[in-house]
């Protein structure tokens, strides 16, 4: 036939079935791509700073009057009640969580698993989990009673030879939480440090001063590079399985409960997919807005990588169908009769339409779209699948706890949940994260321009006979 | 969690709830308030979920609305479970088991708040202090001197009066003998105008609770949960849920 050479042709024309298209092979000397990230940083227009101070004005009356409103009056203000004593409060601090899950999966997992596609994003996706650890304790913070107090969580020595319960399963997740947000500060910082580094040796005035002391007198002698190297490798693979114990811990503050709906054995990694599900989603929608909005980043971020990520959003959501599934299923073949009215009561009662809302964005949103290529390279679609994805999972938690704390084994007592100061703390919790990711994208690189360079280094085109062959080779 | 003295006597205390006596008239309701200076949360806080009742009288209907057969009534109160699911979730150990009485204690003072015993309480009997309520004018002057006056974003519950239980066993113990049955009972016991609450030692088998608890109507609420409560309830004889 003659069909003979075409495939090989189809194969090396950028598109189509290449697996190496995310390879950007049309390096640009150092000097010029540090001076892209450099202004990328620098440059900031008018509409960057209106949506700074309006963001800090929604900070300042939404997250800090509202909650020293809270604090004074008392959890009154808020909407909780009995039976749901946890409210948004707590859907907050798992959903911020979940975000913060996606960093350092994308991070650390990436990059242990030697993914060429995360180069340019790692540093994006690393300060989401900073930033997003942040908001959930703030949140957890909200929701405690006598805030003042919560250093009692700290097993702290103390004349009288009070400790802090290790029975109770959040007091492992007081350690857990308190374990990953050090973690993961230390494994967003180490590969910013030769950026840092960068940075200074470009700079001039107060940001020098900055940049000087944070990149730690770094100069990228070789001895310096297998140092970090060795640190940058111990820490991505000691921080996977600390990320798969917080939100595993998370799930078991409900799953160690007696409590219908709650006591699920599969409630860890369910949650843990729940924290990629949505995480992953927040980092496909931090990268579009960062390439829309920020200079030179059309560049590093390429509809490639956000085919990428569109993927990997389409097999989370997969596997995370299979496990409300299992966990339904279950749940509902136990035929135990307060989970049965539970079941009953999310899918019929008047949160209904979120159980439905929920199923939706997770799952049939993605499955119908995101098997489209034209629409996971569309940015702005991305962009909304990302966005309808973590609505749906804040959907998830908020079914979790409030409603399904509405159904208990005592029926005089249930009655539904109706935030009311919970709605503007979240709004400024959010403000929160947005903002300091602004301030954090205008003072530190926010992408790793060594890693990039680094994969432009080990990625070539070789000659393999007649054909073109792209290929990845170890630097180490 | 002090460690018990040699001198001190261990009783379990417990209660018998007959759901066949109770008229559902929330007389224990007042006592206990009055009682335990529990806090006044007005009507909006109240039909919002938030009352602070340390003993509600849960009211049932058995069958559908018009055709009514039975209407009773069940006090609910903390049951002072043996294997309380309050005691191990909290973070602060402030929800612990107390040794010499066999109740499980709030230690209020401990309390940060995160309403965790609240959720995993299978008969949902804790309340929050979601404000520092006013007490109207006369109420302020009237607090029992030996109850602490719990402030906003601390737990409680019912305590089986812990004051009445300590002032007696410290009578007793001075006077060198062991309490008697019907010593020392608690205030919605005293309050009830049927005896359908009867209080006392549920470890001396000649007390009066201890005869009621053999009875054959007796019950445990959620007995399935393996939460051992202390709290027996009597129901199903022919005045169950009879009301005029």
């Amino acid at each position: 036939m003659v069909a003979t050479a075409e495939p090989l042709k189809q194969a090396h024309t950028v598109g189509a079935e290449d697996p190496h298209e995310h390879l950007m092979l049309d390096p640009k000397p150092r000097g010029e791509m540090n001076g892209m990230v450099m202004d990328a940083m620098h440059t900031t227009s008018w509409k960057f700073w209106v949506v700074a101070v309006f963001l800090g004005l929604i900070v300042l009356t939404c997250l800090l009057i509202s909650w020293g409103y809270l604090i004074a009056e008392g959890l009154g203000v808020a909407g909780v009640n009995r039976p749901s004593f946890w409210g948004i409060f707590l859907v907050n601090t798992v959903y911020w969580i979940g975000i913060s899950h996606a960093g350092t999966f994308v991070s650390a997992l990436l990059r242990v698993m030697k993914a060429e596609f995360r180069r340019p994003f790692t540093r994006a996706a690393e300060l989401m989990t900073t930033f997003g650890l942040i908001q959930a304790g703030f949140s957890i913070f909200m929701h405690m009673g006598r805030v003042w107090l919560a250093y009692w969580l700290f097993p702290y020595p103390n004349v009288r030879t009070l400790w802090p319960n290790f029975h109770s399963p959040l007091g492992w997740d007081f350690l857990a939480i308190n374990t990953y947000l050090m973690a993961s500060t230390m494994y967003l910082f180490l590969p910013l440090i030769p950026d840092l580094a960068m940075a200074r040796d470009r700079s001039t005035g107060w940001r020098k001063v900055f940049y000087r002391i944070l990149s730690l007198g770094f100069r990228g002698t070789e001895g310096e590079w297998t140092h970090l190297r060795t640190g940058m490798t111990i820490f991505a693979w000691a921080i996977i399985p600390v990320m798969f114990s917080v939100h595993t811990i998370v799930a078991w503050d409900f799953a160690a409960a007696t409590r219908p709906g709650w006591s699920s054995t599969i409630f860890g990694p369910y949650f843990v997919i729940g924290a990629l599900q949505s995480g992953i989603a927040a980092v496909g929608m931090v990268v579009v807005l960062i390439r829309a909005t920020m200079k030179n980043m059309k560049y590093f971020i390429r509809p490639e990588h956000l085919d990428a990520l569109g993927k990997l959003m389409l097999i989370v959501s997969m596997i995370w169908a299979y496990f409300f599934f299992n966990d339904y299923l279950v749940q509902w073949y136990g035929g135990d009769k307060f989970t049965q009215m539970l079941l009953e009561f999310h899918e019929k009662g008047p949160m209904g339409w979120m159980w439905f809302g929920m199923l939706i964005c997770n799952v049939a949103i993605p499955f119908l779209t995101l098997w489209n290529k034209k629409i996971r390279r569309n940015p702005s679609m991305l962009f909304t699948i990302g966005l309808l994805i973590n609505v749906g999972m804040w959907f998830e938690r908020y079914i979790i706890i409030p409603v399904s704390l509405t159904i208990n084994r005592m029926p005089f007592t249930w009655k539904l949940y109706f935030p009311r100061i919970e709605i503007l703390l979240s709004i400024g919790t959010l403000a929160f994260f947005v903002l300091i990711y602004m301030i954090a994208s205008r003072l530190i690189p926010l992408v790793p321009v060594w890693e990039v360079q680094e994969g432009q280094l080990a990625h070539g085109l070789r000659k393999v006979g007649k054909a073109e062959v792209k290929t990845v080779s170890e630097i180490e | 969690m002090g460690t018990q003295s040699a001198t001190t006597s261990v009783y379990k205390w417990g209660m018998v709830i007959d759901q066949d006596l109770c008229i559902g008239c929330q007389a224990c309701v007042t006592a206990c308030v009055m009682e335990n200076n529990i806090s006044f949360v007005g009507e909006a806080d109240a039909g919002y979920g938030r009352t602070m009742h340390w003993i509600r009288i849960e009211r049932f209907w058995e069958g559908a609305y018009p055709d009514v057969k039975n209407t009773p009534f069940q006090p609910v109160l903390c049951q002072h479970c043996e294997h309380a699911p309050c005691e191990p979730v909290c973070p602060v150990f402030a929800a612990v088991h107390s040794l010499s009485q066999k109740t499980n204690l709030q230690v209020y003072n401990r309390c940060v708040g995160t309403r965790y015993c609240a959720n995993n309480c299978p008969y949902q009997v804790r309340v929050f202090n979601w404000s520092d309520f006013s007490r109207p004018e006369p109420l302020s002057n009237m607090l029992h001197p030996d109850v602490t006056v719990r402030r906003r974003g601390v737990m409680e519950k019912c305590t089986f009066c812990l004051q009445r239980l300590l002032q007696a066993e410290d009578k007793a113990s001075s006077d060198g003998r062991q309490l008697a049955d019907g010593e020392v009972i608690t205030a919605c016991a005293q309050a009830c105008p049927t005896n359908a609450i009867v209080f006392g030692r549920i470890d001396d088998p000649t007390s009066q609770v201890s005869h009621l608890a053999a009875d054959g109507r007796a019950v445990h609420l959620l007995e399935d949960l393996g939460t051992l409560p202390s709290i027996t309830y009597l129901k199903g004889g022919p005045s169950y849920g009879r009301n005029g």
